[in-house]
């Protein structure tokens, strides 16, 4: 998965200590290595939904509240009528017509996934723009960073009512309430990012003549990088939760209107098979960012390897 | 620089120091006298090593020499102009390593000239000769993470001198690297320094340091740092550090600086015990 070959593996002295046989079944797994990670996964997913079996043949969980996942599972082209109402519930068109159950699904997750994923870079280029620029004029810094902060406590979810006076229904007010939710945390991240920069990377560009801007374009901004991609998977999951707030004031169409519509018709089957997709976007996101973040930060070491030894 | 700014002294002295002192936080409850009444002469090529306890102050004047903190008392020169910012005749190395880790080792190394707008094909050649000169023209690729903790230290070295340096500013550089490592970087740094002309000051806090490299030791007393004595060295180059004459040395520098660390943990105690 390392991008960047190592001279010297820290796994390697760790397996030293290890005895020898146990060692070189690690090495020959090591190729193996995704493999024994989604059979991880697997278990783990295995064993929760297993416990939710055995409490409903046991009689525990009553199947009309807390349906087992082979109860909502069951049935996805039943489940997938739900999804993508807009399009497939038009007047004048027969149920038949249109996109199928599974296609419906597919288009509510990507919707939902595009308008995280639009609001993140937003929320991001805003941020680090904003935070960059407090740091970099003190003029700015005093007439920007009190009110930033006052409004950094404040929930998404009171945003709602002003996305939809600023942007009716759509996708405009829930991108807004991810760009809302984000922003002021990453921003006050940001500044947190570039006090922390080790002053020797500054010292260094001074003593060659950099130019404050020089300086920040090329030693403060690649600085904060790591550091900032940390504070952007931090909060995708917050961004994950915003979307599906202001999807069930009516978009059209995406997971958070398919949970309202669930609530509404009392279907806790499509409450579970809808939390169930959304588990395995915001799981497959979160590893796509990830897989980035190794990409574009080639020079971080491996920190996990670091606790690994004890 | 006007010749009034600087009646007492040649201009051609690579730094001249006249009463200079540095407050930390001046003017506040925290205000701490880090160092005061330095003044110091360093001839162009001199090898002048600044030695005292932690704390005393030392690398503050390097900083000051440097231009990257300013004065609070008196004023430094540097071949005749007087300091006031940072500037790329005087390049300095840290301790840490300060590579930039997202850079390969050649970009590190031609950071300053990409700075001034150079063209790639130029940086490269810049690079790669300060790079063969530190023996390291092999890893021009690789990325510092890839490098051992000497190797960076010699990056860092090629990194200063490919802004063709007058003065070499060093604050304990090779404090971080294994005694072994250490001897050689020394033997290495000599040969860089004797190549390059330029003027080296180097703080540290080992004697052994000190007598291996200085033309001049300047003794550092604690808090406020001052400047206890200058002593010359006047071995031959290859220095033998196990003759009677390098032992000699040691000694008079550990009686000097045994007095300082003493005043220094006097006054810890007194500091420690609630008044």
């Amino acid at each position: 998965m390392a991008v960047v070959a190592r001279d010297s593996e820290p796994g390697a002295a760790a397996g030293a200590s290890r005895p020898a046989a146990a060692s070189r079944l690690m090495a020959s797994m090591a190729g193996l290595d995704w493999l024994a990670r989604i059979w991880w996964a697997f278990l783990s997913i295995s064993l929760f939904a297993g416990l939710w079996e055995l409490c409903w043949a046991m009689g525990w969980a009553d199947e009309k509240l807390l349906p087992p996942p082979h109860i909502f599972l069951d049935n996805i082209a039943e489940q997938g009528r739900y999804f993508n109402t807009a399009t497939r519930w038009q007047v004048g068109q027969s149920m038949t017509e249109g996109p199928s159950a599974f296609e419906s699904v597919l288009i509510t997750g990507a919707a939902t996934t595009a308008r995280v994923f639009v609001g993140l870079i937003i929320a991001s280029v805003l941020a680090i723009g904003v935070g960059v620029l407090i740091r970099y004029y003190r003029f700015f810094d005093r007439l920007v960073l009190p009110t930033i902060t006052l409004l950094s406590p404040v929930s998404p979810i009171a945003w709602l009512p002003v996305a939809i006076f600023l942007f009716g229904i759509g996708n405009a007010p829930a991108i807004f309430m991810v760009v809302v939710a984000l922003f002021f945390h990453m921003v006050l991240a940001t500044i947190n990012q570039i006090d922390t920069v080790n002053t020797n990377l500054i010292n260094v560009a001074r003593t060659m003549g950099a130019s404050k801007a020089q300086i920040y374009a090329r030693v403060i901004v690649p600085a904060i990088l790591p550091g900032m991609l940390q504070v952007l998977r931090m909060n995708l999951f917050g961004a994950w939760m915003v979307v599906l707030v202001a999807e069930s004031t009516g978009v059209g169409y995406g997971m958070g209107q398919v949970i309202m519509l669930a609530r509404n018709t009392f279907n806790p089957s499509l409450v579970f098979f809808t939390i169930a997709v959304i588990g395995v976007l915001g799981f497959t996101f979160d590893w796509l960012l990830r897989l980035a973040q190794r990409r574009i930060l080639y020079w971080l070491p491996d920190t996990v390897e670091r606790l690994r030894v004890l | 620089m006007s010749s009034e700014d600087a009646p007492h002294f040649s201009s051609k002295d690579a730094v001249v120091c006249r009463g200079v002192g540095k407050t930390w936080a001046a003017g506040t409850k925290r205000a701490h006298n880090a160092l005061t009444d330095i003044d110091l002469d360093v001839a162009p090529g001199e090898f002048v090593v600044f030695l005292g306890p932690s704390g005393c102050g030392k690398s503050t004047l390097l900083y000051l020499i440097a231009g990257l903190e300013d004065a609070t008392e008196g004023k430094l020169w540097s071949f005749g102009d007087l300091v006031e910012t940072p500037s790329p005749e005087r390049s300095l190395i840290f301790q840490e390593t300060s590579l930039f880790p997202w850079l390969t080792v050649w970009e590190n190394v031609s950071f300053g000239l990409s700075i001034r707008g150079a063209s790639k094909d130029e940086r490269r050649t810049v690079a790669a000769e300060a790079l063969q000169r530190v023996g390291l023209k092999a890893a021009m690729d690789k990325r510092p993470d890839e490098l051992s903790g000497g190797m960076r230290q010699r990056v860092a070295v090629a990194r200063a001198l490919a802004m063709r340096p007058r003065v070499l500013l060093m604050d304990e550089p090779f404090a971080a690297l294994d005694v072994q490592t250490r001897a050689r970087m020394q033997d290495f740094l000599l040969d860089v320094w004797r190549d390059s002309g330029a003027s080296v000051l180097f703080v540290t806090h080992h004697i052994d340091e000190a007598v291996a490299l200085a033309d001049r030791v300047v003794v550092f007393t604690s808090r406020p740092g001052r400047i206890k004595t200058i002593v010359p060295i006047e071995m031959s180059r290859p220095r033998n550090l196990f003759s009677r004459e390098a032992e000699n040395l040691r000694i008079q520098l550990t009686d000097l600086l045994r007095d300082e660390v003493d005043r220094a943990f006097a006054e810890q105690e007194a500091f420690a015990i609630p008044a």
